[in-house]
């Protein structure tokens, strides 16, 4: 164990951390601040994983209230999700996440600067809305470029109706929270006076079907898997969370984000532009809850933009996507599937019997626990380090712990 | 004149409900404890005051078992409630994503729930409560017609409610501090008062009247409920705001959006608005577009509790 070098050495951050997080308890004197940072970054998976398992625990007790013959086979079920064998079932698996994916994604990015997207569904709504649109008037636009330009449209609407709760925010100073909400029904009802008024098929009392050419480009994967629906979209998924976790954690921009969701004030003071970032991380929000609109209506797994005056549930659902993964823009990614794996996994429990609402009622408790996990995080971290004081005190003070900040790459690159 | 009174009935059918769970969230708030789950606590609320009616509704009926399925509805409230009085209070969470989890847990339930007890999803229950007019009140000229026919008891038992919830929070000692550890906790704890129990206890109205106004909203608007209050929650929390979380402005803004609805969903009915050459949806969006306008403008002046949504910590002070 690396006990007698911490002594002289306890400032530098990557002096010999203990070989095993497991062992640190064994002495006090071994914690230094490096070793916090990996305990630190195993909280944030462990808190999830606390958080899910609470989840499924709360879901087995369900299962066991509805119908306690089929428990046990009914949570295998969940657990299985999409992998029923079959490739189409992992095909509808991947679909479904694809939007909450960017959703989440679209969470995750506000939740950096300190604004939590409620709104990620009217940004969707409207997104969709303009892609389809473009995708069935956009009849003078090439077919090789269609499918771009609906997603270009499908960012444009996003961002417009993201950027009104940000410019609020910004130049009024109005709770994010609350003109999202307001902004879900606008974009709601404003979708469906588009859709009635433009693209409507009064038949089926919908949008009209999305042109075969406007479809997200397959490269081959419908022949090599066919039935599971698959096209670039998924792809695309994993480059917008490299892109956002590049920009929010490589770049000026991503520093300054960082800072406003940490205090505006401070970096107001630091020469920050604070209110244009605050504007910017709302635009580049709706654009990215945009985009997973775009994917689900022209992905051709046959969802049609209805008008029916609900708000799009994709929006919503982005939240414990980016909370799950402590709103870190590549845990997205598989906190995503992972969503979507457990709800395909809900629609096959409809076979034994149960309603697939248990999946819905499994991921509010995930939530509800992630709402604290965040807290119980902070305050292990605190207890950790105030037992280490002595040893581990950086010059300047402890460094930024706010909601949902990353941790620094020093944190996590800890080699033993 | 028929017709200025249908608009008035109509308005309190959809006005009561905004103004109970609206102020509701105005007790939670001036704790200082944001509540943003007040559309799940109307679902609960909504879902098991109609199973109580389903199930009684055999050996009882008129207003009596109304009042009971209210308390039902409110009790129920209360204890979905608690769970996120627990987190954001002692706990200390981020109290927006414990009310979002709210929101989302309440319809699953009421749709596993209900058909877990009924098959399906949809409650029924038999309308027996229209008052189609108020003896007495009810033959009092302007008045009678406008207020006292064709209403529901909930309509009274909201102003009620209404002036209970004013007087309460306004002119008793309870109410002062409450309000105080929604501005300064930190002053209010060193007078001696337990910021968490007001916390608890603002929070807990908020549950109470949440689970009442979800069983309001129902009652008079339809003969089941279907595990959704379309969003009234949400809009109740814009009448809150838009009534800048003072009771008599937040009935004036319970009013405005329960006339709003009413020439949206009945505009046909209304002869002057049916010739307008505009969509009834866009009715729809007027109460939210003018909530961003009010809060535009009230943004220099805003009137929210100073510390709402900020956990108190004894030892940060």
């Amino acid at each position: 164990m690396s006990d007698s070098s911490d002594k002289n050495n306890d400032n530098k951050l990557n002096d010999k951390p203990p070989a095993d997080a497991g062992q640190v308890e064994a002495s006090e004197a071994e914690i230094n601040l490096a070793a916090v940072g990996r305990l630190k970054g195993s909280y944030s998976i462990f808190s999830s994983v606390m958080a899910i398992v609470t989840g499924l625990l709360v879901g087995l007790i369900i299962l066991m209230i509805s119908n306690p013959a089929n428990a046990g086979q009914g949570l295998l079920t969940i657990l299985k999700g999409g992998m029923t064998g079959s490739v189409s079932g992992f095909g509808r698996a991947v679909a479904t996440s694809i939007p909450i994916i960017m959703t989440g994604l679209s969470v995750a990015f506000a939740y950096k600067a300190g604004l939590f997207n409620i709104g990620a569904s009217g940004q969707f709504m409207i997104g969709g809305v303009c892609a389809v649109f473009v995708a069935i008037k956009g009849t003078m636009i090439p077919d090789s470029v269609l499918w771009l330009v609906c997603m270009l449209a499908a960012m444009a609407g996003g961002a417009i109706w993201g950027s009104v709760p940000g410019l609020l925010k910004a130049y009024f100073k109005v709770n994010e929270v609350i003109t999202s909400i307001m902004m879900n029904y606008i974009g709601m009802y404003l979708t469906k006076i588009i859709i009635e008024r433009t693209i409507y098929d009064s038949r089926y009392a919908r949008a009209q079907a999305v042109p075969l050419r406007a479809r997200i480009p397959t490269l081959g994967l419908d022949t090599r898997f066919p039935g599971a629906n698959l096209n670039i979209s998924l792809l695309l998924c994993i480059i917008f969370c490299v892109i956002i976790f590049i920009i929010s954690s490589r770049t000026v921009f991503g520093f300054e984000l960082t800072a406003v969701g940490l205090n505006p004030d401070a970096s107001r003071y630091a020469g920050i532009n604070s209110k244009r970032t605050v504007v910017i991380a709302m635009i580049g929000a709706g654009a990215l809850a945009g985009i997973g609109a775009f994917m689900m209506y022209l992905g051709g797994t046959g969802v049609y933009m209805d008008t029916k005056e609900i708000v799009a549930a994709q929006g919503f659902n982005g939240i414990p996507v980016s909370l799950l993964a402590m709103n870190h823009p590549i845990g997205v990614f598989f906190t995503g599937l992972f969503i979507g794996h457990i709800t395909i996994g809900g629609e096959n429990l409809q076979l034994f019997g149960y309603s697939k609402e248990i999946i819905d009622m499994i991921i509010a408790v995930i939530i509800y626990c992630a709402a604290f996990s965040l807290i119980f995080k902070q305050l292990l971290h605190r207890i950790i380090k105030s037992r280490s004081k002595f040893k581990t005190e950086k010059p300047g003070g402890p460094g930024p712990q706010g909601p949902g900040r990353y941790a620094r790459p020093e944190e996590t690159e800890v080699i033993s | 004149m028929t017709t200025i009174a249908f608009i008035v009935q109509q308005t309190m059918i959809f006005s009561i409900p905004l103004l109970i769970v609206a102020m509701g969230g105005m007790y939670s708030e001036r704790s200082g404890v944001i509540n943003i789950g007040l559309d799940g606590g109307m679902i609960m609320g909504a879902f098991t005051g109609t199973v109580f009616l389903n199930r009684m509704q055999g050996q009882m009926s008129g207003q009596g078992l109304l009042v009971l399925a209210l308390m039902v509805a409110g009790v129920t409230g209360l204890v979905f409630v608690m769970f996120h009085a627990f987190a954001s209070i002692n706990l200390k969470a981020n109290q927006v994503i414990s009310g979002t989890a709210m929101n989302m847990f309440a319809p699953a339930f009421a749709v596993f729930a209900g058909r877990l007890i009924f098959g399906t999803q949809q409650v029924p229950f038999k309308d027996t409560f229209f008052i189609r007019r108020v003896p007495v009140l009810g033959d009092i000229p302007v008045i009678g017609p406008l207020l006292f026919r064709n209403a529901y008891i909930t309509t009274y038992i909201g102003f009620l409610i209404f002036f209970a919830a004013w007087f309460v929070i306004q002119k008793t000692p309870f109410g002062l501090r409450l309000r105080a550890c929604g501005e300064h906790p930190g002053a209010a704890d060193t007078v001696g008062i337990d910021v968490q129990r007001m916390r608890w206890a603002g929070t807990l109205v908020s549950g109470f009247l949440s689970g009442i106004g979800g069983l309001t909203f129902v009652v008079p608007t339809s003969t089941e409920s279907n595990a959704t209050v379309y969003g009234y929650g949400f809009l109740a929390l814009a009448v809150m705001i838009f009534g800048q979380w003072r009771s008599f402005k937040i009935l004036g803004a319970a009013f405005f959006f329960g006339l709003m609805k009413t020439i949206a969903s009945a505009y046909s009915a209304i002869p002057v608005i049916k010739n307008l050459p505009i969509p009834a949806t866009v009715y729809k969006m007027i109460p939210y577009i003018a909530t961003l306008i009010v809060l535009i403008f009230m943004s220099k002046r805003s009137q929210a509790p100073a510390a709402e949504g900020i956990p108190y910590e004894k030892t940060g002070r």
